[in-house]
């Protein structure tokens, strides 16, 4: 079990914002979590990478309490590949990979040309290793988000949690996005996604996670998940979900567009 | 893609850049001794120098030179020159931690009120007659309080933590002013307000080995940090969430550098007064040199401010005989210096 979540609470003062949210992913899964915005996945999130600690239920990290973790240790488990990253400074793409290596370094040290090694067969594996003398502002958006995955890898965890990792990308990159990650759970990588899109979660990952009103609405395999009636339920829509390519595909399209003829 | 694409936002490596500012800052050092009122060949320079290095062994060269030109030198040029050193070198290394710190480009080393502060105490230690060192004593004294305040008063502020610790910098940095300007209206017009006046406009002149003895050390304790938590510091830039997800505990890194920053403005600004802009303005140009990345940009700030304020004093000090206050010159240096580097060809800040 890679992580597993038990009757997670979080409230931001009086305000609850998830109440008794439970589910575990395994190792080399790619779990994709849907839900309409404020939900609370981002809540989900700090609370699994230990940004949040004060909440109730308990969350397992590689059969560790996640509480129990220091901040060190918790980077060696689970790495986090911001939604977008707006360095106040000039970086190199080889500079923001490199601070993956940090939370294997001493306090007082510096990257090691090692680690500059694993950066740049990290570059090359994700395939942006032409990219690493550029300046981070001066790539595209989709570039900027394989470049977060490559500092991911260089940090070593075995968990990849991505924060809507495909919103604001164009439709090509989005898929170069998806497949990279796809790849990464095959290899192994225990794969988070939060997304807001139904019909690319289906394609890509392996589980299904609806949260709707801080609470689980379902949960399970894509063909279980992406259904008409729990589309409905979980964004309050009207849609009609059409499966194309014996099933390999399934198309969201809301009833009021199809209702008009 | 037959675009042309500028690879790099810096004109050398991180290692030839610190080689080369080092270089410079040595041939600054000794070209400081060859102007001014008394200059000081070179040869008679060296033999100083020398004679002065042998004497901790005991041993000693035949002078050559006439002992009025070794006090100008080891007891009215050396402890100017090495003070204006450090204190360029602090306050650069300070302006480049709040900029990484506070992950804006615009930070100054007196963003949390240390020269406000230090401004205050010495004033008021100048009201009440204090002699030159309580003067700053009090100007150190004052500078760690005023941002001890800060934070004390950032903590009850609501919202965004960072953000509140800037506004409270900014409130009562403004407070201790009016109080500055406070004891200027009461003190007596004909000595002590132009002293106050001139300490507040900054000034390196008349520094002695007494001064160097009491800085010293907070600044060493301050920069060693500042150099060796360097890399930590690119990482905290990216944010609280991606550098604790990094492995980087950003809120107590935060501290230490702040405790560390603070500490170096302080020590600077208690013996200089206040000198505005080497804060700001060489972190920028530095990054313009070797890059963002702290790993050598820190060291190349400690170099270049120590150079460019270096510079700067050997002005403030051959532009007329009373020489005019270095706080003046960096002002006039600085902000049209800063304002080529927003307008000009290159990268935004």
């Amino acid at each position: 079990m890679s992580v597993e979540v038990k009757n997670l609470r979080f409230s931001y003062g009086e305000h609850e914002v998830l109440h008794d949210v439970s589910f575990k992913v395994e190792a080399g899964e790619f779990l994709s979590i849907l839900g309409p915005n404020g939900v609370g996945k981002s809540t989900l999130f700090r609370c699994v990478l230990g940004l949040l600690r004060d909440y109730t239920g308990s969350i397992t990290v590689e059969g560790r309490d996640a509480k129990t973790l220091s901040i060190r240790e918790a980077a060696r488990l689970i790495a986090y590949i911001p939604q977008s990253s707006h360095p106040a400074f000039n970086y190199s793409v080889r500079d923001i990979v490199l601070m993956g290596t940090t939370s294997g370094l001493g306090t007082f040290s510096t990257p090691r040309k090692e680690d500059v090694r694993r950066v740049d067969e990290a570059l090359e594996k994700i395939g942006i290793l032409d990219l690493a003398e550029r300046c981070f502002h001066r790539i595209s958006g989709g570039e900027r988000q394989l470049a977060l995955i490559a500092r991911a890898l260089v940090q070593r965890a075995p968990i990849l949690m991505l924060d809507e990792p495909t919103a604001s990308l164009d439709f090509g990159n989005q898929l170069l996005v998806l497949n990279c990650a796809r790849e990464l759970a095959r290899e192994g990588y225990t794969v988070i996604q939060t997304t807001h899109n139904p019909e690319q979660s289906y394609m890509f990952s392996d589980r299904i996670l609806a949260l709707r009103g801080g609470e689980v609405l379902t949960e399970g395999r894509p063909k279980e998940v992406l259904t008409q009636d729990m589309m409905r339920r979980l964004y309050g829509v009207e849609v009609e979900v059409s499966s194309l390519f014996g099933d390999r595909v399934r198309v969201c399209t809301p009833a009021s567009v199809i209702g008009e003829d | 893609m037959s675009l042309k694409v500028r690879k790099r936002d810096r004109l050398l490596s991180g290692p030839k850049a610190i080689l080369l500012m080092a270089a410079v800052l040595i041939a600054c050092t000794l070209l400081s001794f060859l102007f001014g009122r008394y200059p000081v060949p070179f040869k008679e320079l060296c033999g100083i120098l020398w004679n002065k290095f042998l004497s901790i062994f005991g041993a000693g060269i035949e002078p050559f030179w006439d002992s009025s030109m070794e006090i100008a030198v080891w007891n009215v040029r050396l402890p100017r020159v090495l003070m204006s050193v450090l204190v360029g070198c602090c306050l650069a290394a300070a302006g480049a931690t709040y900029q990484g710190v506070f992950q804006n480009p615009m930070a100054a080393p007196d963003v949390l009120g240390a020269s406000a502060g230090a401004g205050f105490g010495a004033a008021l230690a100048i009201y009440v007659g204090l002699s030159s060192m309580y003067i700053t004593f009090a100007a150190f004294g004052m500078s760690l309080l005023t941002v001890v305040l800060v934070f004390w008063v950032s903590k009850h502020a609501k919202g965004e933590r960072v953000l509140g610790l800037v506004l409270a910098g900014i409130m009562i940095s403004s407070l201790f002013q009016a109080g500055t300007s406070f004891i200027k209206l009461a003190a007596d017009p004909t000595n002590k307000l132009p002293e106050i006046t001139y300490w507040l406009m900054g000034s390196l002149s008349g520094m002695a080995w007494e001064d160097l003895g009491f800085v010293i050390w907070p600044m060493l304790i301050g920069l060693v940090p500042l150099f060796c938590l360097r890399w930590r510091l690119n990482v905290l830039s990216m944010g609280d969430d991606e550098a604790r997800a990094m492995g980087v505990d950003a809120g107590r890194l935060r501290i230490w550098l702040i405790i560390a920053a603070t500490l170096v403005t302080a020590a600077s600004v208690s013996v200089s007064g206040m000198i505005g802009w080497v804060g700001l303005v060489i972190p920028h140009m530095v990054r313009r040199i070797c890059g963002s990345d702290y790993r050598w940009l820190m060291p190349c700030c400690m170099l270049g401010g120590g150079t460019f304020l270096l510079i700067v004093d050997n002005i403030s000090r051959n532009i007329s005989t009373s020489g005019i206050p270095i706080g003046i010159l960096t002002a006039f240096v600085g902000a049209p210096f800063f304002l080529l580097l927003i307008t000009g060809r290159g990268e935004r800040l």
